[in-house]
């Protein structure tokens, strides 16, 4: 299962470190990643497998939300259907 | 990789816009459970929901956490009850309320929001059961707290029952006085329809119609703030642009409500119905119909205009929807329950939005006067003329029309209901002070119209 990562906020050090660090403890595969600034907001987008890792996608957003709330960022952890089916026919 | 600024605008959507999926509804049929005895049924209803919806609640909760989209509500709609009092053999409004009573626990088990369904269908005549369910609603919707329901008093095929118009003034009036203490709540319980649909996942509505199989997944969209939202970006723009815009958003809405359809459907192993590709308000602020008629340019919802920007709404959503859902049914449309709508209540509270220009709006929407309240000295017969001018709209129009008034029990024009949560707070409405006595007590039917004879 595909699941899509998005973090948004105030661009600070060691943002992606802890985020990718995260997923790397939990046995998660990161895809793709894509980083910008939009809007002023840092804004990075992960695409990460979950096959493999023991991880649902519930108890994935739990461990990244200590990070959102430590880091004041705004963190989302949804699967990837979501997207395509809304964006694309 | 889908592109950033669409994952962006998926997650403002959900986080900013208050874009979520209305509900998750299941549709069971009832019809194996009928019998003679009313212990029986009772334990046959019981035993047939909780065991069909046992993962209902679960199933909804999962996807919410997996795809980030709020479900707000789960729900059960059901066979309409008077078809099991039908086959009782002692069918007496004690034996109703008992089954209420039984949907009641049957609900509360499950840990859904509501369960729909109490309900007859007598828009051309009614059976002896279908005559004691009407009776018994005030009852049943007082003594319980989950259950809804709804009576189809027309429709464009058969004419208006304007007996069971007449009646169903006097069961409004009867279920508002039984719940005085709570400011006749029990009303938000009960629908009057015309036309009504078999695969409405929207309460207080629901069924599960005749038509339908043995159980089914329907699911209601929402989304008016992401509406709104998408309009911000187009001020001044013309007619064609503000359709498009519409469509555009009402596609996304409906595709995200397709997908949870879709899922939930699997994971319950039970088959997808339809996709209600609606609009339907909560008291939020931000989540307002009447914010999108104010978007397009009408300083306050009821204004001259209103009715045009609904019909424009209403329609740009179907066109949108359409395509983006394999199977789209249920009501279908913006609506415009006034106590649930933040913009619809100030409206009204300024005197901007009477009885009279909500009639007209209904014309145009998806339904009809929906959580209304009125004065509670309204007389049944004007409640069953304003019932019988609904259903004459839906008759002619050939749409679904309804009324959900509550009469609060003594509150006067200018007070206020609060109702509490999705269903929010209600400025007492004025009606017209001249009587329909008379002409609501002719009774009889008023004959199908011309519209009914296609063959």
């Amino acid at each position: 299962m595909k699941a899509v990562v998005t973090v948004v906020g105030k661009d600070k050090k060691g943002i992606i470190a802890r985020v990718s660090g995260a997923l790397f403890e939990n046995d998660i595969n990161i895809l793709d990643i894509s980083q910008t600034i939009m809007q002023d907001m840092f804004t990075m987008i992960m695409l990460v497998d979950l096959e493999g890792s023991e991880l649902a996608v519930k108890q994935l957003s739990d461990k990244l939300h200590i990070i959102e709330q430590d880091m004041e960022l705004s963190i989302h952890v949804q699967r990837e259907e979501i997207f395509s089916s809304m964006h694309r026919i | 990789m889908i592109n950033p600024f669409e994952i962006i605008e998926t997650i403002n959507m959900i986080d900013k816009e208050n874009l979520d999926v209305r509900t998750i509804t299941m549709g069971i049929s009832l019809k194996s459970c009928a019998g003679p005895d009313i212990d029986e049924v009772c334990e046959k209803v019981y035993n047939k929901i909780t065991t069909y919806a046992k993962d209902l609640v679960k199933v909804g909760e999962d996807i919410e956490e997996q795809f980030g989209i709020p479900i707000i509500n789960k729900r059960i709609s059901v066979t309409p009850i008077a078809s099991l009092v039908d086959a009782l053999d002692n069918p007496t409004v004690d034996n109703c309320v008992k089954l209420a009573k039984t949907l009641d626990r049957a609900a509360k088990t499950t840990g859904v929001n509501f369960i729909g369904g109490y309900s007859a269908l007598v828009h051309k005549g009614y059976t002896e059961g279908e005559k004691v369910l009407i009776e018994s609603i005030p009852r049943a919707l007082a003594e319980t707290d989950l259950v809804c329901s709804s009576v189809n008093v027309g429709s464009t095929r058969a004419g208006i029952n304007m007996d069971a118009v007449k009646q169903m003034g006097e069961v409004v009036k009867k279920a508002a006085e039984l719940t005085a203490d709570t400011q006749g709540f029990a009303c938000a319980k009960l629908v009057v329809f015309c036309n009504a649909v078999e695969d409405n996942p929207f309460m207080a509505g629901a069924f599960h119609g005749e038509g339908e199989g043995e159980c089914v997944i329907n699911v209601g969209v929402s989304g008016p703030g992401v509406v709104k939202c998408a309009l911000e970006k187009v001020k001044g723009a013309d007619f064609g642009t503000v359709a498009e815009t519409i469509k555009k958003t009402a596609f996304k809405i409906t595709r995200m409500g397709q997908l949870v359809a879709q899922e939930a459907s699997k994971r319950l192993n039970v088959p997808f119905g339809i996709v209600d590709l609606s609009l339907a308000p909560t008291p939020a602020v931000g989540d307002s119909v009447a914010y999108i008629l104010e978007e397009m340019g009408i300083e306050k919802c009821g204004a001259h205009g209103t009715t045009a920007a609904l019909a424009l709404l209403n329609d740009a959503v179907k066109k949108g929807g359409i395509m983006a859902s394999g199977y789209v049914g249920g009501l279908s449309g913006a609506f415009i329950p006034v106590s649930e709508d933040a913009g619809m209540i100030s409206a009204a509270k300024a005197g901007a939005l009477s009885l009279e220009k909500l009639e007209a709006m209904t014309c145009v929407c998806s339904v009809g006067l929906d959580m209304i309240v009125i004065p509670g000295d309204t007389p049944p017969s004007t409640i069953s003329a304003i019932i019988a001018d609904e259903a004459a709209i839906g008759m002619i129009n050939t749409k679904t029309t309804a009324v959900r008034v509550i009469p609060a029990p003594g509150k006067k024009v200018g007070d206020e209901v609060e109702f509490g949560g999705l269903l929010g707070t209600g400025p007492v409405m004025k009606v017209s002070g001249y009587s329909s006595e008379e002409f609501v007590s002719r009774g009889g039917r008023i004959p199908a119209p011309l519209q009914s004879l296609k063959n």
